[in-house]
């Protein structure tokens, strides 16, 4: 048994050299060792980063290239424009206006993080069937995001599973068309953001909590702090960390919403979001070269939000992200 | 993520080359399929397999198939290869040589590509004697024929419609709403019209009302000369007028962004819907879906957009999909007498549609409407100005063939955010400005 143990404890060598081990490591190894050898852990490397390159990187290349081009997505030609499409993408005000529905979804964010705490807080002190209750909230989270919008159409549509729960619980009053209304779609369809991420946000949360030394709650319960001192003094200062890198992820989420309301709206009735509006410039309008300018101001957005989480988080106390 | 500075440059660098060359063995892999040629074009007779791109039902196909092998005995299959998201995936096929042999024109294609994409099918001179709505041509060129066509006018349940005491089709827009106040006053569970506001391609086809109106053949190719189409009595006015003035009135569905076409299709047959402006397509198409749901598919009729010149409906008809051969297929001998033969055995009467030919039948389903309506096709664009309304529509953001300007009508309506003439300002300023860009 302790046999098994120690030999699966030792990393692989090809695991070793893929870059999970520090760099001294590797320099003890023999330098005469024949350079078959030496190959086999790039030979490993390669296959994963070759797919990386060829899907990830190339494409993104070539977007950067379709954003200064005037390309329709199926012209043999493609005619280099400049900067004219970022300018387009930038005043169009149609363009803009978009960025407003965002708002909703990070002002939802907020309520997503206070519920997500509130629960983590909970089931980390001893709790009934603890265990249940953390996969209760974490399921939403596994759920596919296209499945989690076809389940709300149907929940919230007029006459649909919300509105008999209604019913039953005798509130016809307060049936509303909740994606009909405009005043009332983009509050619907960032609740169901929420339903889908807040799990997400519960199990980090719940991870920074639980690595609290036990010590620190007894201490302050012998000094006589309360449920509520100890959320306060000791939690969320502990945690702090993972409630900026959750705000940053907030914000970036909010900026590029797309499954959900595509599923449920397709953007229609005021909820389209800045990504629902880069495909319909894509492929409805037809207008690849601008759409790529579209998703590459996106990229920038959220590169600078996490450039600045950076500068206001130290980068050491984050490394769970 | 541990710093990469710390470890020895000499090893990036080979990890660089190591991952190039896979990625470069990988692209080699792929396009070596391509640049094989193989091309065994020297005989005349069809032969060999083929694949036709389609978006409707395979099984539509089937008897095509069997009797076609039976007249080419060569042929050893016609591959039936259904795209869901058909514009997008084939437009991305396009990007390669392999779409198919025989596939349908995807939705925005400028007609100046056509000939970078397709085989040309003969002139357009010679094809005009056999084949209407010759859209899809370049320089006199034809590059594709339709499947089927369609009239532009509005699905509306007869047994409803009959109920509210109406038995003429209303010739006027105004006569129209009030025929649909009349239905939601002695009907109150039935919807009078229904938007199909969530699908946006249905709601996209109201552009097909353009040129029944004034019938005016040339009204299309007129676009690019005019500043304000929303203006004037033009057709754009009268049918986004329309539209407005059902939604503000009220006469729609109470929620629009939840019901699908499946859905509302199977409600219109059961009279829970009194109209919807869908292509005559439907009325063969929705009956038959209608027909499953145990309903009768009897109750569908057509009526003509309400609007008439001198007394007379006149209605556009237009190609729905258009067939084409592509440039790059092996095959294109067999793929030539496959869309021929589609065309002669009559594949628009299998799908209830009407003939491309000139000397085809009306569909049994649409003899009543045809009846009473005088059908016309659009003229032609001009030479050299094939891509121009397209080019316009682009440049403008109104993107007339897709459905979100007229959702943008509808939520006005619904809302009052802007009144009937501030969406048409909108819509003439935005239309001058594509204008002013495209032509300079």
């Amino acid at each position: 048994m302790t046999n098994v143990l120690q030999r699966a404890d030792r990393p692989a060598p090809a695991a070793r050299a893929a870059g999970a081990g520090p760099a001294g490591r590797l320099a003890r190894t023999p330098a005469r060792r024949p350079w078959r050898q030496r190959l086999v852990p790039y030979v490993f490397v390669a296959v994963p980063v070759g797919l990386l390159l060829l899907f990830t990187y190339w494409p993104v290349l070539n977007m950067f290239w379709y954003s200064v081009t005037d390309w329709d997505g199926l012209d043999k030609t493609k005619n280099f424009v400049g900067l004219d499409n970022y300018a387009a993408a930038l005043t169009e005000p149609d363009n803009l206006r978009v960025f407003y529905v965002s708002l909703y979804y990070f002002a939802a964010a907020l309520v997503q993080m206070a519920l997500a705490l509130y629960f983590a807080t909970v089931l980390s002190f001893k709790v009934r069937f603890r265990n249940m209750w953390k996969g209760i909230l974490f399921f939403p989270y596994l759920i596919n995001g296209v499945a989690v919008g076809m389940i709300f159409l149907n929940f919230v549509k007029p006459d649909g599973g919300l509105d008999t729960v209604l019913t039953a619980l005798g509130l016809e009053g307060a049936i509303r068309q909740w994606t009909g209304d405009p005043a009332l779609v983009n509050v619907t369809l960032a609740s169901v953001s929420v339903w889908r991420y807040m799990g997400l946000n519960f199990v980090m949360f719940l991870g920074a909590i639980q690595s609290i030394p036990r010590e620190m709650y007894e201490a302050a319960e012998l000094d006589g702090a309360n449920r509520w001192h100890e959320l306060w003094l000791i939690i969320l200062p502990s945690i702090r960390p993972i409630v900026g890198l959750q705000l940053i992820l907030a914000i970036s989420g909010a900026l590029s919403v797309f499954e959900v309301p595509y599923v449920m709206t397709a953007g229609g009735n005021g909820s389209e979001t800045f990504v629902i509006r880069t495909v319909w410039t894509a492929f409805s309008r037809n207008m690849v070269g601008l759409a790529s300018a579209m998703a590459v101001v996106l990229l920038v957005a959220v590169l600078l939000v996490t450039w600045v989480q950076r500068r206001l988080v130290p980068e050491r106390q984050v490394d769970i992200a | 993520m541990a710093p990469s500075g710390s470890r020895p440059a000499r090893r990036r660098a080979a990890l660089g080359v190591t991952s190039a060359l896979v990625a470069a063995s990988l692209l080699a892999a792929c396009g070596g399929g391509s640049s094989a040629d193989t091309d065994d074009q020297g005989t005349d007779v069809p032969h060999g397999t083929i694949t036709h791109l389609t978006h409707v039902d395979p099984s539509t196909f089937d008897d095509f198939v069997a009797k076609f092998k039976e007249k080419y005995p060569e042929v050893e299959d016609v591959k039936i290869e259904r795209l869901t998201d058909y514009a997008t995936e084939a437009k991305t096929r396009m990007s390669t040589d392999d779409y198919g042999d025989v596939l349908g024109i995807p939705a925005g294609t400028n007609n100046d590509q056509l000939p970078d994409f397709f085989e040309p099918l003969g002139t357009r001179e010679e094809l005009s004697k056999t084949y209407r709505w010759l859209t899809k041509t370049y320089d006199g060129q034809v590059y594709g024929i339709a499947d089927l066509g369609n009239a532009q006018g509005f699905l509306y349940n007869k047994k409803v419609w009959a109920n509210a005491g109406i038995t003429e089709f209303p010739t006027t827009p105004e006569e129209f709403l009030d025929d649909l106040q009349r239905i939601k006053d002695t009907q109150p569970d039935v919807i009078p019209f229904c938007t199909n506001y969530k699908d946006g391609w249905v709601i996209g086809a109201w552009e097909g009302y353009r040129g029944s109106v004034s019938h005016d053949p040339d009204y299309v190719n007129k676009l690019p000369e005019m500043d304000a189409p929303w203006s004037d009595g033009h057709d754009h006015e009268v049918m986004d007028g329309l539209l407005y003035d059902i939604v503000a009135r009220g006469l729609i569905e109470p929620d629009p962004t939840t019901a699908t076409y499946d859905e509302t299709k199977i409600k219109i047959g059961a009279g829970e819907i009194a109209t919807m402006g869908v292509g005559s397509w439907a009325v063969a198409r929705a009956g038959k879906d209608i027909a499953k749901a145990g309903l009768d598919p009897d109750d569908l009729g057509y009526m003509p957009f309400p609007a008439q010149v001198d007394g007379t409906f006149y209605t556009v008809t237009g190609p729905d999909v258009t067939l084409a051969i592509n440039k790059h297929s092996q095959n294109k001998v067999t793929a030539r007498a496959w869309l021929d033969f589609l065309e002669e055995e009559g594949l628009s009467a299998a799908m209830g549609g009407l003939s491309p030919r000139l000397d085809g039948p009306v569909p049994e389903q649409l003899k009543d409407f045809a009846d009473q309506v005088a059908l016309f096709e659009l003229a032609p664009a001009p030479v050299g100005k094939e891509s121009l309304v397209n080019d316009i529509s682009t440049a403008s953001g109104i993107v007339l063939n897709d459905g979100k300007y007229r959702q943008q009508i509808i939520d006005d309506a619904r809302s009052g955010a802007r009144t009937k003439q501030q969406v048409f300002d909108d819509l003439n300023a935005a239309w001058a400005k594509g204008r002013a860009e495209v032509l300079g």
